[in-house]
């Protein structure tokens, strides 16, 4: 594995990146943890980043089931105005009202599209964009704060996004942007692992769902500065083995294509990713695509 | 000094600034004395080396006097003052060797097997020295070769680039031979006069000598009993004009010269002690390499290509066929010779009795190793011929003993953290969800924003937080950071042994250091074909778990 090259922060202004799971297959069935209670956590803690420097920024982006959307810029002036609710400061109303038209958005654009086999949010749209706001940033003047991504996600990994989300987590690396990862869903999530083990951030699966706002605190609020001298959570062992692209198993062995490198189980005729198709087999494995077998790093 | 005393006049001291008693130190290869000069002094001491169990000296270039300190297996310390440092040099010397004497420890069973090198004075003073300089070598050292598991030879064997760096200054190379045919100068000839001169130089003398031996085994017969080195080389130089000579009729007149007189045919003919030493050659060729080699190959006996020695290219045979010398013969000859190297040396080359001699020397020594050689070589012919005769595939299997090494997977001791960490991470609270009425799109959705709209108008819950909660999750992430230190065996480029305690992680590099050297030494002992070897490799293995 290569090592996250290491970069000097000068100081602990940070940009934190949020992108929150808002997939409704997910959250309807998860029964510990309410999408009400969620939220509140989740903007207390960001409350709580705002507070802790005054320079500090954060950025939400809601991935929903079908899109993905800015919900909330700190550093906007739109977010400082806004209804003056008695029960909460502007901050979360705003956030909250920029929820909904979301939500209600993707529920138009679902109309549209067929549904897909494993209710997955678009983890890699969000991805990409949260990428692409800090490109802007570091492009902003010499003076911007240290961005770094913090995956709020539930839903399982989508498959058919497995080649975006390594592009995202690759420009990630390349751009030296820690991807935390905070993982609230059933089984753990090979992206999210992957994704913060390149990266070189931190990936928690909470056991306490009811304490998950000490566990965004604790972990998470930690500045790029601090993390040399803190030490964080790390999980035990990364899942490196491959999810094949047919049925979602974790496999050892199988069938790559030389194309897109997408994974399969069993011997296809066609890549159903990239859609290349496999010439005729001449023994027993085919030629256009090789046996390989991918070993965890140890 | 192989055996025998030393004595030195000493002063023992029990401690450094102790003025010391003054007497006799005896150094024996098994004990050493210590006699007092006067009588009624109690500081007696009679000790085996075996007891021995280190030595310092001091440094001769320091202002120190030259003293040697003993270390007893009991840690008693023994200080010797000497008078001289070139005493302490020659006590060095025997203790080194006394030492090294007793730590070869007595060997298992087959002792006879063991390949008996007595290393140098020289080498058992630069393993001493090898031993005191790197302590890790020492440790290793100590617990195997002390122990008996290991001989010193074995231990040092692996280890020769460290020893050998002196060495190379002492083997001399031997300057070779011109491989200009010396032994064919041709004379200067005299047109006035007819007379035909040659100048023999003792190098020339002594390439001839080497070329055709039963020219030197002539010389070494006929000089100075029977005729002076002048007619000797005359009579020779003679031969060589005939054989020069372009005449059709060389070889008649050749015939005719060696009837007259008896000296002379013996340098017309060909060389039979030459052609024995061939067919011995012959037979001594191994038969993996070439199993056609024969006696019909030797060289002096080919068919050549016709080219005589004097140019002519006639291929009229006549009786006096062998009076004849061809090219090839003489082309081969010479550069066996100038590949074989001299084994006199430059200062050998005075006149040419001395070379005669010299070469007759040197010759008698290879010829009495080339005897007892011979009979053995047609024995291990025999048995290679047949060995190589064997047919691989149908053999039996050769029952060479196997002594297995447990060898366990390491993916063992690494995947089971993953599977478990694995594991544990699933068991959370959000596992198996009791399947709930599969809602349609539309009621997920609208249970979503219904949720969004609770929050809006009631606020975040309160408290965010409860405190039971927190301490839970405080404790359980401060118990994962601090279990994760040990159990991982990859942090982010911190490597493992560095987060070990200082003497833990010297132990474990010392069981790898010592694992690596039983390793080398199991590997290096098969195929197994002596008991000795066999049990050696046991006792790794058994040492090695």
């Amino acid at each position: 594995m290569t090592s996250v090259p290491s970069k000097l922060y000068s100081d602990d202004v940070s940009l934190v990146v949020v992108l929150l799971d808002t997939n409704p297959f997910f959250w309807t069935a998860s029964s510990s943890l309410p999408f009400s209670q969620f939220l509140s956590h989740v903007m207390a803690f960001v409350n709580s980043i705002l507070l802790l420097n005054q320079l500090n920024q954060v950025v939400v982006i809601a991935s929903g089931y079908n899109t993905c959307d800015y919900i909330y810029d700190s550093s906007s002036d739109a977010s400082q105005l806004g209804l003056e609710n008695g029960k909460m400061p502007s901050l979360y109303s705003n956030l909250l009202q920029k929820l909904e038209d979301f939500m209600i958005k993707d529920e138009k654009l679902g109309k549209e599209q067929s549904q897909r086999a494993i209710k997955s949010s678009l983890l890699s749209g969000s991805m990409s964009m949260a990428l692409c706001y800090i490109q802007r940033v570091f492009r902003s003047g010499p003076f911007h704060p240290q961005p770094r991504i913090l995956c709020l996600q539930g839903s399982p990994d989508g498959p058919e996004q497995y080649v975006a989300v390594m592009n995202a987590i690759f420009s990630a690396q390349r751009s030296m942007v820690p991807i935390d990862s905070c993982y609230v869903g059933a089984h753990n999530s090979a992206f999210l692992q992957q994704a913060s083990y390149i990266t070189g951030g931190v990936y928690v699966k909470p056991q306490h769902l009811d304490g998950l706002f000490q566990y965004l605190t604790t972990v998470f609020a930690t500045d790029l500065h601090s993390r040399s001298f803190i030490q964080l959570p790390r999980p035990a062992g990364v899942d490196f083995r491959a999810s094949c692209f047919c049925h979602k198993t974790t496999i050892d062995m199988g069938y790559i294509c030389s194309v897109c490198l997408s994974i399969f189980c069993n011997h296809h005729k066609k890549c159903s990713t990239c859609g290349s198709v496999f010439g005729q087999a001449q023994s027993d494995t085919s030629s256009a695509s090789d046996l390989k077998r991918k070993a965890p790093e140890t | 000094m192989a055996s025998g005393q030393v004595s030195k006049r000493v002063k023992f001291k029990s401690s450094v600034k102790d003025p010391g008693t003054p007497g006799r130190l005896f150094l024996t290869l098994e004990r050493l004395m210590f006699k007092p000069n006067s009588p009624n002094s109690a500081t007696k001491l009679n000790m085996e080396f075996r007891f021995v169990k280190n030595h310092k000296y001091t440094k001769e270039g320091s202002n120190k006097a030259p003293m040697l300190n003993l270390t007893s297996s009991q840690g008693v310390s023994y200080i010797f003052e000497f008078e001289s440092y070139d005493d302490l040099h020659v006590c060095k010397e025997c203790v080194g060797k006394a030492l090294s004497k007793t730590g070869e420890t007595p060997k298992p069973i087959d002792t006879s097997e063991v390949p008996s090198e007595q290393p140098s004075t020289e080498e058992l003073l630069l393993r001493m020295n090898m031993l005191r300089e790197n302590g890790e070598l020492q440790k290793l050292h100590m617990r195997f070769v002390s122990d008996g598991i290991l001989t010193e030879a074995e231990f040092w064997a692996t280890r020769k680039k460290l020893l050998g760096g002196n060495f190379s200054k002492k083997s001399k190379q031997r300057t070779g031979l011109k491989s200009f045919v010396l032994s064919d100068t041709k004379p200067s000839t005299d047109g006035r006069t007819n007379k035909v001169t040659f100048t023999l130089t003792p190098e020339i003398v002594r390439e001839v000598f080497a070329e055709k031996p039963a020219v030197h085994q002539a010389y070494l017969n006929l000089v100075p009993r029977k005729m002076s080195e002048r007619d000797f080389w005359s009579k020779y130089c003679r031969a060589e004009y005939l054989h020069h000579a372009k005449n059709a009729n060389a070889g008649a007149a050749a015939a005719a010269e060696a009837a007259e007189d008896e000296e002379l045919a013996l340098f017309l003919k060909p060389d039979d002690i030459l052609a024995s030493e061939t067919r011995r050659k012959i037979r001594c060729v191994d038969p993996t390499l070439d199993m056609e080699a024969d006696e019909g190959d030797d060289y002096t006996h080919l068919p050549d290509h016709g080219i005589v020695r004097d140019g002519s290219k006639e291929i009229t045979e006549s009786q006096h066929e062998h009076y004849r010398r061809t090219l090839s013969q003489e082309l081969n000859r010479h550069a066996a010779v100038v590949l074989q190297g001299t084994p006199i040396d430059e200062e050998q080359l005075k006149d040419t009795q001395t070379v005669a001699e010299a070469l007759k020397l040197s010759k008698q020594g290879e010829n009495a190793s080339n005897e007892e050689t011979d009979m053995n070589t047609n024995q291990d012919r025999l048995s290679r011929i047949s060995k190589m005769i064997e047919i691989d595939d149908l053999q039996a299997s050769s029952d060479l003993p196997l002594a297995p090494l447990s060898i366990k997977d390491p993916r063992d001791y690494f995947d089971s953290q993953q599977a478990t960490a694995l594991k544990n991470s699933r068991d959370t609270s959000i596992g198996n969800d009791p399947v709930k009425r599969i809602l349609s799109t539309e009621e997920s959705y609208a249970s979503l924003r219904d949720s969004i709209s609770h929050v809006k108008t009631t606020g975040l819950i309160n408290p965010i937080i409860t405190p039971e909660a927190a301490v839970k999750v405080l404790s359980v992430l401060t118990h994962n950071i601090s279990s994760t230190k040990y159990d991982i065996g990859k942090n982010h480029g911190l490597s493992f042994l560095d987060t070990l305690p200082n003497t833990s992680k010297e132990e474990l590099l010392y069981h790898w250091t010592s694992l690596q050297e039983l390793l080398r030494h199991y590997w290096s002992s098969y195929p197994i074909t002596t008991a000795y070897l066999y049990t050696k490799v046991n006792v790794v293995i058994l040492l090695s778990e």
